[in-house]
């Protein structure tokens, strides 16, 4: 069932917050138009693995990373010093645990990114724009006000606005740290097809909580613990007969 | 024991509000009411219209017009304000989003030990310092770059004594640039992380973060700011007593003396021998206090409340 090609590569990656080891040799294989989730009780490092692909620790001083992250296909190692952090965040987009729309209108959200990347034509905007709240099953919500401010909207509104404000640039992949820990289970049964249905387009990495989600909509499943990665592999493999004991006692909920 | 309680609960809400009352309420009041009495000879000679159009202000034959020191005034807090306005923006966000972590609360200290300098001192530096800087420096260069535009060049005309209409405004600009920025970088560090996060994780500069993130959520925190600022600015006497020259008229460049409103009651009040002088320095005092209560209101109800409304609809 192996034949999707390799996305990201984690090679021995090692990361400090100053002195704390909050990361501990992680290797792991994340594949392309695949959803892979990552799970494990609180403060197992699975977010602080997550805002390691985009350098969102760079923002912070006192953090430090040592070992790899290759994106392919170019195989560039996203965590190398020499890497322009900005260059990795276009092409690896990110959708927060709570919705953080910026104070504009919605129009101007989903925009803004493709701003930077310095698309100023109005009507290619007005069609990327379109596309995006589409690609977030938005577009018919808010398309007679989209000038209005983004934070008219609900919650679960606002998050997909969010989605769509990430994939408004056609990132290679997408990270979600626990995108739906902030909503009803209406908006978040919504969040959920919508990554099932992005992973067609690019490749996501979800970090979450709730592992019945994860079961739902990965199709890999990474479990961490104390800053290791324990147990990698397919979503069903991890849910049915996981090879660790750790693993097992964490899916029957016997800790975390 | 629950009755005492209450009684004492009731007490003090009572006493303090009615502190607040007599501050926040009686104290401007009265204050509006004493300022209104005592002008009441000027305003009888003088009415509404012709005191703030005239343009002679002569103790001698006793006729007054507050129009060169209410033109002045404005002219001295619209060159500071603009001048303090984006070094205090650049300097929050220097404090707020580009020093290093350590260095922070050194910036911030140190900015803040500027606004508690008394302003007589200023006043002082400006005179004994900025003055021949500007009179043997400043001013000829001005006057020779920009002096030569047309038009522009109108602005730098004249002699260059460094008393003058550029150094009060710049003077003042200096003392009221710590407590804009103060303002300013609280209202910076207001943002919410995740809000930055949200653009850095588009791949936005901290530039990009700052000016189409930051700004925008803390607009009303920086305008509230610039109006406090341009309030202390309008008041203030002490900086720019020694710099105006005190002379009544409507200056033609920025580089021929002038005065304002609290210059001159600074100035002339122990001086004012007549009736009519006398009122019209406090008919002078009412204008500046109207003024200001109404930049402050203007602000509050207004501005601000547009600014809610704009927020979100404001394009990038």
């Amino acid at each position: 069932m192996n034949n999707a090609p390799l996305k990201i590569e984690v090679k021995d990656l090692n990361f400090y917050y100053g002195r704390v080891h909050a990361l501990k040799d992680i290797n792991l294989n994340v594949y392309e138009k695949k959803v892979t989730a990552i799970i494990g009780p609180s403060g197992c490092g699975k977010t602080t693995l997550l805002r390691c692909f985009n350098r969102m620790h760079d923002l912070y001083p006192g953090n430090r990373y040592e070992g790899e992250i290759i994106l392919y296909p170019d195989k560039v190692n996203i965590v190398g010093k020499d890497v322009d952090p900005i260059m990795v965040r276009m092409r690896i987009g990110m959708v927060f645990q709570k919705p953080n729309p910026f104070p504009k209108s919605i129009y101007e959200n989903v925009a803004y990114g493709l701003k930077l990347k310095g698309i100023k034509k109005k009507s290619v905007l007005d069609e990327k724009v379109e596309q995006a709240l589409r690609g977030a099953a938005l577009w018919e919500e808010v398309k007679d006000r989209l000038h209005e401010n983004a934070y008219s909207l609900s919650g679960g509104q606002q998050q997909r606005l969010c989605i769509a404000r990430a994939i408004a640039p056609e990132p290679e992949v997408l990270l979600f740290d626990e995108p739906t820990s902030a909503l009803d289970p209406i908006s978040t049964a919504k969040i959920e097809d919508l990554i099932v249905e992005l992973k067609n387009r690019l490749t996501i990495l979800i970090v979450t909580h709730n592992m019945q989600q994860a079961a739902r909509i990965s199709d890999y499943t990474a479990f961490m613990y104390m800053g290791k990665l324990i147990e990698y592999g397919p979503t069903e493999k991890i849910f049915t007969k996981p090879d660790e004991k750790l693993t097992e006692d964490y899916i029957t909920g016997r800790f975390g | 024991m629950k009755r005492r309680e209450e009684l004492i609960e009731a007490l003090t809400g009572s006493t303090l509000g009615l502190f607040a009352l007599g501050v926040g309420f009686l104290f401007p009041i009265s204050t509006l009411f004493v300022l209104v009495y005592e002008s009441l000879p000027a305003i009888r000679k003088f009415g509404l219209i012709d005191f703030i159009t005239g343009t002679t202000w002569d103790p001698v034959a006793e006729v007054f017009g507050a129009l060169p020191a209410l033109f002045g005034t404005l002219l001295v807090t619209f060159i500071a304000s603009a001048i303090a306005l984006p070094v205090s923006i650049g300097i929050a966000m220097f404090i707020s989003e580009l020093s290093p972590k350590k260095l922070k609360p050194v910036f911030s200290t140190a900015v803040e030990l500027l606004g508690a300098i008394p302003s007589i001192i200023y006043g002082m530096w400006g005179l004994f310092v900025i003055a021949p800087l500007m009179a043997d420096y400043v001013e000829p260069f001005l006057q020779e770059t920009l002096g030569r535009v047309p038009l522009l060049g109108r602005l730098f005309e004249g002699a260059p004594t460094g008393v003058d209409a550029l150094t009060a405004s710049f003077v003042l600009s200096v003392m009221i640039i710590p407590f804009m920025s103060a303002i300013v970088k609280d209202a910076f560090e207001m943002t919410p992380e995740l809000l930055k996060e949200a653009g850095y994780g588009l791949g936005a500069t901290k530039w990009e973060v700052v000016k189409n993130v930051v700004i925008p959520y803390t607009l009303p925190g920086i305008v509230g700011g610039m109006v406090l600022s341009v309030g202390r600015a309008l008041g203030e006497t002490m900086a720019v007593a020694f710099l105006t020259g005190n002379v009544h008229q409507i200056p033609k460049s920025l580089l021929e003396p002038l005065t304002t409103i609290t210059v001159a009651i600074a100035n002339e009040f122990t001086e004012a021998d007549s009736d009519v002088y006398l009122a019209s320095l406090y008919y002078l005092a009412l204008i500046l206090f109207v003024l200001s209560f109404g930049l402050l209101m203007l602000a509050k109800f207004y501005l601000l409340e547009r600014l809610g409304k704009r927020w979100g609809t404001k394009g990038i």
